[in-house]
């Protein structure tokens, strides 16, 4: 089986989930070549091929790749793809976006957001926001698959593999990139952050959401997640949501401030080694899931806890 | 212009599913069962840009067992003009689903199908893209604002790190995400009048798709329980046990 790993990059780089799809590919087994897309990515071709278990890495630099645009760089896998046995990616926004295009270009199923890697063709998959796991075998001969990255560690470096520059076909013409907004932080980034701190609809204002959550995130070098009720209501932005239609994290710490603990949150962050939820509502459910839980109001609590951080020296 | 859009019957959010005991599947028998909260967003959505002027006729489509003729009604009450229900007691599989609406496509030939990003029971997150895919349409996927212009659409998506805004020329795949609208309640007499309302009834087979799955589900099963820790009493405590954790 060969495969073709479509990396995530953020700027020149590799994002950390790359490594991770990696992982899930090394299990399925067989050569791995990395297809990286987009202009001035050469920095990140160089990351990719000295990851351990990369055999070649393709770099598409045209310009009509920019943004990820799904009609381009579908159209880019889909003429490689006769090469290849396995197609793969982590899940993201913009692999969720460009793979089912793939997947139904080449008339093959997709398998959404694997957790593990059961055989080559058997994986294991959450339903009903992780309320359940189905065990799927995939029939088609070609499979397409995305990965939940949260469950695979990432992979280590190696020696470094050679890079290729391929040429992408005819962009389709259906789509044009108009704009973008990023939010620019300095925080470490959510899925692959060791430590987050959550806030929900109880922090009030988009005002309080930064003032009580900044000065602690910023002492435990922690990343700053949301539920859908805080991000509804713009205390937070869209990017920040955690859950089953949001992002799926899984730090070594994930405290929870002022969230109930619907399942919809749980299914995005039940996997964290450590939850810690501060809520005043001794029978909110995100207590049933937290390791440590401490039933107090969040605004006096996290200001308590900045100032205890800083007396051991974090 | 027509706008087409696919609504899905799934576990209503707030039921807690119990997996069956030998493993078989989830247990679905008198359960509440609603329309996927995103296709409520693509009804809505669709029927602003009918109030606006921007659309003539509002299609809701549906594909599954005779009862999901309910969730077509769901569509229809908010506002819908007419639906199309494609029966099958089989499992359809986003695939399959995409081919069904291929064909639906052409035949009525909608310049837009706005749908779900993802149906919240199997999670999938394919079918729009799929949809895409197929019929060589451009697509705006996990949309919070759909903007129509001359002879195109802007899209602006929810992407990981923000919002990024595309242009597809028409027809064209949109596909919603939670921010895009907050969609409407039906009125009683609006839910009185659905019932009149045209409903075509169709099978799988009326499209030639063949909807085998590719997918073998060998088992469903509980994910491993969590189980609730402990309360502590103080902040000072707190960030004593999380040292101890290992975690600080
Ligand atoms: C289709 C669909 C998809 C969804 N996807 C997601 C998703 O991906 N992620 C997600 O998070 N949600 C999602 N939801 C929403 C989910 O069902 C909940 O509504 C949401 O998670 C609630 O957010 P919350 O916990 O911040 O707010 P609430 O449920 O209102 O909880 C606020 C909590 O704060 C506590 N509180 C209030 N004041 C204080 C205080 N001063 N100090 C301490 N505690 C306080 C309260 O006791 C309460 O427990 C989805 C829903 C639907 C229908
Ligand atoms: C054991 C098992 C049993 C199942 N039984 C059934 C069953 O009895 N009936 C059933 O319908 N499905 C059943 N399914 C689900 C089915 O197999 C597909 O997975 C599902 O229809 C499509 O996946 P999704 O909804 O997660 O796709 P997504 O790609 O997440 O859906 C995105 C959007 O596509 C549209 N869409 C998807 N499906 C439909 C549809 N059927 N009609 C109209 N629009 C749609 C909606 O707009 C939706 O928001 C079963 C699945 C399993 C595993």
């Amino acid at each position: 089986m060969t495969i073709l790993l479509l990396a995530e990059t953020a700027g020149d780089a590799i994002a950390p989930a790359t490594a991770k799809a990696l992982t899930a590919a090394k299990e399925i087994g067989g050569p791995i070549h990395v297809l990286i897309v987009g202009p001035g990515l050469k920095g990140a071709a160089e990351q990719a091929a000295k990851l351990a278990g990369v055999e070649k890495v393709l770099v598409a630099e045209d310009a009509s790749l920019d943004h990820v645009l799904a009609e381009t760089v579908a159209a880019l896998i889909v003429s490689l793809a006769g090469a290849y046995d396995v197609i793969i990616a982590p899940s993201t926004s913009a692999t969720k976006n460009v793979l089912p295009r793939v997947a139904a270009l080449l008339d093959v199923m997709q398998v959404s957001d694997i957790i593990k890697v059961v055989s080559a063709d058997t994986f294991e998959r959450p339903i009903y926001a992780g309320n359940a796991i189905q065990t799927v075998r995939a029939k088609d001969a070609k499979k397409v698959i995305t990965v939940r990255t949260t469950a695979f560690a990432a992979a280590p470096e190696g020696e470094a593999a050679p890079i290729e520059a391929i040429s992408a076909p005819a962009d389709p013409g259906v789509s044009a990139f108009k704009s973008e907004e990023l939010a620019k932080s300095e925080r470490p980034e959510l899925t692959s952050a060791r430590i987050i701190l959550s806030g929900g609809r109880a922090l009030g204002s988009a005002e309080n959401f930064q003032k009580v959550l900044d000065p602690v995130a910023t002492r435990l070098n922690a990343a700053i997640g949301a539920s859908r009720a805080a991000v509804d209501a713009g205390y937070a932005p869209n990017d920040l949501q955690v859950g089953q239609t949001g992002k799926a994290v899984a730090p070594d710490l994930y405290i929870a401030a002022g969230i109930s603990g619907a399942i919809q949150h749980l299914a995005g962050m039940k996997d964290s080694k450590v939850i810690v939820a501060i809520n005043k509502d001794e029978e909110a459910p995100i207590f049933q899931v937290a390791d440590f839980g401490l039933v107090a109001d969040l605004f006096t609590a996290l200001p308590e806890l900045e100032a205890e951080l800083v007396k051991i020296g974090r | 212009m027509k706008i087409l859009v696919p609504v899905k019957r799934v576990v209503d959010y707030n039921v807690k599913i119990r997996v069956k005991a030998d493993g078989s599947g989830v247990d679905l028998a008198n359960v509440k069962m609603s329309m996927n909260p995103f296709d409520e967003i693509a009804v809505e959505e669709a029927l602003r840009l009918k109030e606006a002027g921007k659309a003539t006729e509002v299609i809701v489509v549906t594909i599954g067992p005779a009862k999901a003729d309910e969730t077509l009604r769901t569509g229809l009450a908010m506002g819908a003009d007419r639906g199309i229900l494609v029966k099958t007691d089989e499992t359809v599989e986003p695939l399959a689903v995409a081919k069904i609406l291929a064909k639906i496509v052409a035949e009525e030939q909608p310049q837009l199908v706005i749908m779900g990003k993802q149906a919240i029971d199997d999670d999938c997150n394919q079918t729009g893209q799929m949809l895409a895919a197929l019929l060589g349409w451009g697509q705006g996927a996990f949309a919070s604002k759909v903007e129509m212009t001359e002879g195109a659409v802007d899209v602006t998506r929810e992407i990981d790190g923000g919002l990024q805004t595309v242009s597809l020329k028409l027809p064209a795949v949109v596909t919603t995400d939670l921010r895009l609208n907050e969609p409407r309640y039906a009125s009683l007499p609006n839910i009185i009048k659905a019932k009149k309302k045209e409903v075509a009834v169709k099978s799988p087979a009326d499209y030639g798709v063949d909807i085998s799955p590719r997918l073998e589900v060998l088992k469903t099963t509980e994910p491993a329980k969590r189980k609730a820790g402990v309360k502590v009493g103080s902040v000072v405590e707190l960030v004593g046990k999380l040292k101890e954790a290992g975690v600080l």
